[in-house]
């Protein structure tokens, strides 16, 4: 059994403009000890999915399953939340800066949560945050244990969050974005970081993020999203490598290639489409450069491609059609045929 | 010198010499004491850069935040007066130029920045925002101009129906196009892109690249591209300059910098980009993790201001400073300042040593300590 298990995951917000339909359809699993990497561009609901069977959504509403330990916990009341919060689950988000209370000292933010879950004295809880903040790589954490979180750089805050993920050693740490407002120089510190706490710990961790480098370097499973649904998911090698779905394919030659390949770049055609109504077809059909009619009727389910187990794609082309080249050779073809 | 006026009419042609600068320096004060109002201190954000930009191509100047690259941007459009140091433009010294006759010069050097959100303001409409170069520094009639910002507009990919629009009727990406449409409206020699595409995704992003792009072989544009993505930088630039609080560590030609760069920081910068290209990981070299975070350009350290994060420093680098020069072997125009460079084939990521509670200590959050 999976650690994590989200099934048809749906997640609309009632605004003054009208329902906004900010996830249609999430289905992701996570193992324990491993690492998934959810991936998407801006608005394609990655954040909303993790935030909204964590609890964190006010006034969202949810349907579809999300079994932690085989526990739903879109059924739970807002105390069982709570209680898992912290200590089976536990989040960092982008900014420490705005996670962190200014008023209260690190020490004292790092030992709360050992304090409201596990039942230790307040001195044991003290000593443990000394010795987390020593863990996460902070120089002298018995002196800095009582800094205010004004006093650390970026990159220690980033630290101290971590700390704070780790004080209940939770099953599972949803992370968002956590380096995107760090230089490359500390985002690497912090990645290495993560990965060795994960390994110390066994902890599984979701990682959300916009960038493909990171997830190609730390995941080991990749979910790609699209205006609310995945579109793709594979293993890291397998996406990067195989992709199936043209979204991936046209992401993913979005990047300047970083091995110098000259010439232009390939953009993906167009904008993304508007949430403010539920998509009864393929959402990518509107940009795809080898749009079918099927792919009209009704937005495609998830099916196994490619030649590696646990590969699945969103897309109605034949499943063995991967890589990147046959995308290459196709968007020309395509591009052609337009002028 | 007195000033005179700077001839901006003069023909440029592709290789000409456009913009030279010569040890440009920028302190800003920092008042700590709120009832004196003393300057105590000063920020050093640039501190002695020269570079040279030839017309045509586009300079690549990439760093970590605070390192003084969208400050170099300001002195070189003349948004801030320089500390010390001369900035000429096609030959004449702008540093010096008084109001009336820094006028004409900013048509010729024009910005592009980073946040589409922040720099068009959300109550006028898009046709009014595009009017106002030609408001300004033109003579034409309202028809004319209206005119010119619908031409400008299909020139960037922004359909000239949404004319009456207001900024928030558009997406990020649309937006930027507004913002690189009001920064060729009057047909700039230099546009200064600062972070052009950061707050874009990379599907949008990827079309602002190869607009700008075509720009600039349409128009002959000569561009500076601020970015902190080396993906990115490297794909448009022809140079690449590397800074580090507030100095140029390294600078050449591009590929001469992606593959044999000699400034152990650009070599560790490098490394430390998380790629997605698979083929290329595979032959990359070994990724060095540096200690520490950039120390505070406030007080930097002595000598090479790299050396207390670097993985090759020796006694020397904390006493002298080393100057940017040509290293035995490279080809000219590529410059390291660096007492020990990267010798080709070094493996950078054995000599980095694990990093000591003592070293973390002297160099991280000296900002937030010193408050």
């Amino acid at each position: 059994m999976s650690l994590l298990e989200v099934r048809d995951l749906r997640v609309s917000f009632d605004t003054d403009d009208g329902t906004v339909y900010a996830v249609q359809g999430m289905s992701f699993s996570v193992e324990a000890g491993q690492t998934l990497g959810i991936v998407g561009e801006s608005g394609s609901g990655k954040s909303v999915s993790t935030q909204a069977i964590m609890g964190l959504t006010p006034g969202a509403t949810i349907t579809g399953e999300a079994l932690l330990d085989g526990a739903n916990l879109l059924t739970m009341s807002e105390g069982q939340l709570q209680s898992i919060r912290g200590s089976k689950v536990s989040l960092i988000f982008q900014d420490p800066l705005t996670s962190l209370h200014p008023l209260y000292r690190v020490g004292s933010q790092i030992a709360e949560a050992m304090l409201v879950h596990g039942h230790v004295a307040k001195a044991e809880a003290r000593a443990r945050a000394v010795e987390l903040l020593g863990q996460v790589g902070i120089p002298e954490p018995a002196k800095r244990v009582r800094d205010y979180p004004h006093q650390f750089s970026g990159g220690m805050r980033q630290r101290v969050m971590i700390a704070m993920a780790l004080a209940l050693e939770p099953k599972l740490i949803i992370a968002d974005e956590p380096t995107t407002a760090l230089d490359v120089t500390v985002q690497a510190q912090i990645l290495e970081l993560l990965a060795r706490m994960q390994r110390d710990y066994q902890t599984a961790v979701i990682l959300i993020t916009h960038d493909l480098g990171v997830v190609a370097d730390v995941a080991d499973e990749v979910v790609i999203m699209y205006a609310g649904r995945p579109m793709e998911r594979a293993g890291v090698e397998a996406a990067f490598v195989e992709p199936h779905h043209p979204y991936t394919q046209g992401l993913l030659q979005s990047i300047p290639s970083y091995s110098g390949r000259t010439g232009k770049l390939r953009p993906i055609r167009g904008y993304p489409p508007s949430l403010m109504h539920q998509i009864d077809e393929c959402p990518f059909a509107s940009r795809c450069p080898l749009v079918h009619d099927e792919c009209r009727v009704a937005p495609p389910p998830l099916k196994p491609v490619g030649t590696r187990p646990g590969h699945l794609s969103a897309c109605v082309l034949p499943s063995d059609r991967v890589g990147l080249v046959a995308a290459e050779a196709s968007q020309a073809a395509a591009g052609a045929a337009e002028r | 010198m007195t000033t005179t006026e700077v001839d901006l009419e003069a023909q440029t042609s592709k290789g000409d010499l456009l913009l030279e600068v010569q040890d440009v320096a920028k302190y800003f004060p920092v008042r700590n004491n709120a009832l004196f109002n003393r300057a105590q201190a000063s920020v050093k954000a640039v501190d002695g850069v020269s570079l040279s930009l030839r017309v045509g191509e586009t300079l690549g100047v990439v760093g970590e935040s605070g390192c003084g690259k969208s400050t170099l941007a300001r002195l070189i459009a003349a948004l801030h007066p320089v500390t010390s140091g001369r900035i000429r433009f096609k030959g004449r010294e702008i540093t010096t130029l008084d109001r009336r006759h820094m006028r004409p010069l900013r048509r010729s050097i024009q910005m592009v920045f980073q946040d589409p959100y922040g720099s068009l303001n959300p109550r006028r409409r898009v046709g009014s925002i595009l009017s106002d170069p030609f408001a300004v520094h033109t003579q034409m009639s309202r028809a004319e101009m209206r005119e010119q910002v619908r031409d400008l507009m299909s020139r960037v990919g922004l359909s000239p129906e949404h004319y009456n629009r207001f900024p928030a009727e558009f997406s990020g990406g649309q937006r930027q196009r507004i913002g690189i449409a009001r920064a060729l409206a009057l047909r700039p020699d230099l546009i200064i892109c600062d972070e052009p595409v950061s707050a874009l995704d990379v599907s949008i992003q990827a079309q602002i690249i190869n607009l700008l792009e075509d720009l600039q072989d349409e128009f002959m544009l000569t561009y500076i591209f601020i970015a902190h993505d080396l993906s990115v930088v490297r794909h448009v630039s022809d140079r690449i300059a590397v800074m580090y609080l507030g100095k140029i560590v390294e600078t050449g030609p591009v590929e001469e910098i992606y593959s044999s760069s000699r400034h152990p920081y650009t070599a560790s910068l490098l490394s430390a980009v998380p790629v997605a290209d698979r083929a290329f990981k595979n032959g990359r070299k070994a990724r060095v993790i540096l200690s520490g975070d950039v120390p505070s350009p406030q007080n930097p350290p002595t000598g090479c201001r790299f050396h207390p994060r670097c993985p090759k420093a020796q006694a020397i680098c904390s006493s002298a400073e080393p100057p940017l020069e040509q290293k035995p072997g490279d080809p000219v125009g590529h410059l390291t300042a660096c007492h020990f460079p990267v010798e080709a084939g070094e493996a950078l990521a054995l000599a980095s040593r694990e990093p000591t509670d003592a070293e973390d200590a002297e160099a991280p959050d000296a900002a937030g300590e010193q408050s």
